[in-house]
């Protein structure tokens, strides 16, 4: 056994310190050398750290929020000794005394390291008996919780009760909702139940906030209704007025990455990929199918699958891998003839856009009256995410870019 | 009660039923004037004569196959496998025939013959006297293998194998023949073939098990229950088919499963006990099925220190139970 440090890496040219926004270790948790120990932020990127030596943290020198200078130590190491090796791969032969000294060791080193792995006669008794494992001292090799260790605790009636789960539905008492003569009862099963969990949770857990605006799109429709019939007959399918907005919020979001983004908690996750949700209805059905990377694709490549995913939406081929993935919902409103929504967000995502219907109505240009062609753009956002200042941004953005599509400015391939 | 080993409880039960039932003769090499090479059948030739104790020439294809037709015919014959190694040339006897005809004949026929077999290492007989040889057969429906590890279970045993009227394989181990002693009744009791036993109930680690390796068990698990490590010890008894609701009580009980076998380890009768359990205890487990076995080399070797490194032994299973207990 030998005391090692480790200190905090240069993470980058110019980087002089870091902070340690969290330990992924804690004391007496065996590493492995290059296993990441602790995530720093510096101001140029984030990173994890890797162990410098295989052994066990001996002790946390530097504290989570403390920022650290490169070279300075973060921690303590106790590296394994050539010899444990051997010992454990000791025959049966070998002394009695020299075994166990062994197994204590090792479980010094393991510690606390199997303290969350819980068998599966162990998540049953649990959950059985409504026990709350974090509270339970497990005896097992690496403090692991045995088995018989819930059994003891059962019999004594001592048992550290679970916190009552919140997803216990709405109890609605039975009078309240009791149908009468000739109301027709519907079960909820299978997609529809999937859809109310869905927004039951989006809109409890998600402090939604809304925004609208309205943009001129008489030059898109334009070029749309020149394009639309040669594009049908070279393409086999509709060039609709969706993809081009599809497009639009696909480019927007790209210099917006904060609305592609999702609440997780302690922090802001932003994603790399633009990948669009959108939403099809089939009967009673709701499916949110997913184009992926929409900003690399062009305005035909987005018409492409839309008119894709709808058909597999409607004739039920779509797959989950189809549906995961969505950063950022769009949603064709308009296909219904609403002019004003506030859609649920898509969780757990930020933010949905709802495309209204796009109508014919007066508008006062250099104080002329004018017939041009309209559609309000509607979007709910996560308050926790977001605020009114970059959504606003975003959507003058995604109105300017609406606003300037036609032949000259936009190809459709 | 006397106490007997366990292989006088063979010689019991063979004469026991040869007296019960004169449709019972016993065939094999060296069984008649000799009484066998370990002395299974010493005394049989003198009381039962020519026609019941047969010495047969060297070919266990031949003695396999005359005990298949004198069974089909109504006797009910014991015949011996001087060494379950040299049970390989009546393989085709065993298992395409015997095995199979009571299904063939659409019940017409069957074969209510048992055979005997001494198996097993540690008593420096290398290769062809140290083989266990039953996986090969436990996969064979129609065919009954019985493995009994005690004095007790060996007469009980041997005499539900006679009854059977379906082809039983009767494996002994030969080095339990004179270590194993314990009382045995003089009464005329049969116990079930195709039922575990549990040899040790505990609460703490649960070891399924058959044979000599049984008595490694109870042995380890003494030494263990005074460190407070309390062992429950389940014994097949009949390795096929298997007991599946005693295997899967045994299971259940502590969560904690250790498999031993003095074969090889891979493809042995305990890795379809592992299945077993894995099909119906998923969540009363607390921990993954260990298997316990012989390493996977061809044969048993004769060096000493190999030979040992090879066998089971009561150091080695105390081990795994330790390793259990402390998961």
């Amino acid at each position: 056994m030998a005391t090692e440090k480790i200190n905090m890496p240069q993470l980058g040219e110019s980087v002089t310190e870091g902070t340690i926004s969290s330990w992924l270790v804690g004391a007496g948790d065996k590493v492995n050398k290059y296993d990441p120990i602790a995530e720093v932020m510096t101001d140029k990127v984030n990173a994890e750290v890797p162990s410098s030596f295989s052994g066990t943290i001996k002790e946390l020198v530097a504290q989570e929020g403390d920022t650290v200078r490169v070279g300075n130590l973060m921690c303590y190491i106790d590296t394994k000794g050539e010899s444990s090796g051997g010992e454990s791969q000791a025959s049966d032969q070998t002394g009695k005394e020299h075994n166990t000294s062994a197994v204590k060791d090792e479980d010094n080193a393991a510690e606390r390291s199997m303290k969350k792995r819980y068998s599966p006669a162990v998540m049953k008794l649990a959950q059985e008996n409504d026990i709350d494992l974090q509270q339970v001292e497990g005896s097992g090799r690496g403090g692991r919780i045995t088995r018989k260790d819930i059994e003891k605790l059962i019999a004594s009636n001592d048992k550290p009760a679970a916190p009552k789960s919140e997803t216990e539905d709405e109890q609605l008492s039975a009078s309240d909702h009791q149908a009468q003569k000739g109301d027709v009862e519907i079960p909820v099963t299978g997609v529809r139940k999937a859809i109310a969990q869905n927004m039951v949770k989006s809109t409890q857990e998600i402090p939604h906030a809304w925004m609208a605006v309205e943009a001129d799109v008489t030059d898109l429709v334009r070029y749309r209704n020149i394009v639309k019939e040669e594009f049908k007959q070279n393409e086999g399918y509709s060039l609709t007025f969706f993809a081009f907005f599809v497009k639009a919020v696909a480019q927007a979001l790209k210099e917006f990455p904060q609305l592609n983004s999702t609440w997780a908690g302690d922090k802001i996750i932003q994603h790399k990929n633009i990948n669009l949700s959108i939403a099809v209805a089939k009967d009673n059905e709701l499916f949110v199918p997913v184009i992926k990377n929409a900003d690399e694709k062009s305005i035909k490549g987005v018409a492409r699958d839309i008119n894709d995913l709808a058909i597999r939406a409607r004739s039920g081929k779509l797959t989950s891998e189809d549906m995961q993935g969505g950063t950022f919902t769009v949603n064709n409103t308009g296909s219904f003839g609403s002019v004003q929504s506030m859609g649920v967000i898509n969780h757990p995502q930020a933010a949905i856009l709802q495309v209204e219907s796009i109508v014919k109505r007066p508008v006062i240009i250099n104080d002329m009256f004018a017939a041009r062609d309209m559609v309000n753009l509607c979007l709910s956002l996560d308050h926790r995410v977001l605020d009114g200042l970059i959504v606003g941004q975003f959507l003058a953005r995604l109105k300017e870019i609406v606003e300037n599509t036609n032949a000259d400015t936009t190809s459709i391939y | 009660m006397p106490v007997m080993s366990y292989i006088q409880a063979v010689t019991v039960a063979l004469r026991e039923e040869m007296q019960r039932d004169e449709k019972v003769f016993i065939l094999g090499e060296d069984i008649g004037k000799k009484g066998g090479v370990f002395g299974a059948t010493k005394g049989l030739h003198d009381e039962f004569g020519d026609y019941r104790v047969l010495d047969t020439p060297l070919a266990e294809s031949a003695i396999a196959g005359v005990g298949i037709g004198a069974a089909m015919y109504g006797m009910r014959p014991v015949a011996e496998m001087q060494f379950a190694d040299f049970i390989m040339p009546a393989i085709n006897q065993i298992i395409s025939e015997a095995a199979k005809m009571r299904y063939r004949s659409n019940n017409d026929w069957n074969v209510p013959m048992t055979i005997r077999a001494p198996y097993g290492g540690g008593v420096h007989g290398a290769l062809y006297h140290s083989q266990s040889v039953e996986a090969i057969f436990a996969n064979q429906p129609g065919l009954k293998i019985v493995m009994p590890s005690t004095p007790y279970d060996v007469k009980g045993l041997l005499k539900a194998s006679i009854r059977d009227n379906d082809p039983v394989l009767f494996f002994e181990h030969k080095r339990a023949y004179r270590l194993l002693k314990s009382d045995v009744p003089e009464n005329d009791y049969v116990l079930p073939i195709g039922k575990a036993d549990v040899k040790r109930e505990g609460s703490d680690v649960t070891v399924i098990t058959y044979g000599l390796s049984v008595h490694f068990a109870l042995q380890a698990a003494e030494k263990l229950g005074e460190e407070g490590i309390d062992t429950h010890i389940l014994d097949l008894r009949t390795v096929y088919p298997l007991d599946q609701n005693a295997i899967i009580d045994a299971a259940q009980k502590t969560g904690k499963v250790l498999l031993v076998t003095e074969d090889n380890k891979e493809g042995s009768i305990i890795g379809e006990v592992a299945a077993i359990i894995a099909e119906n205890c998923l969540f009363d487990l607390d921990s993954p099925i260990q298997r316990l076995a012989g390493p996977d080399i061809p044969a048993m070797p004769f060096s000493p220190a190999l030979e040992k490194y090879f066998m089971m032994n009561p150091d080695k299973v105390e081990k795994a139970i330790r390793e259990l207990a402390e998961f």
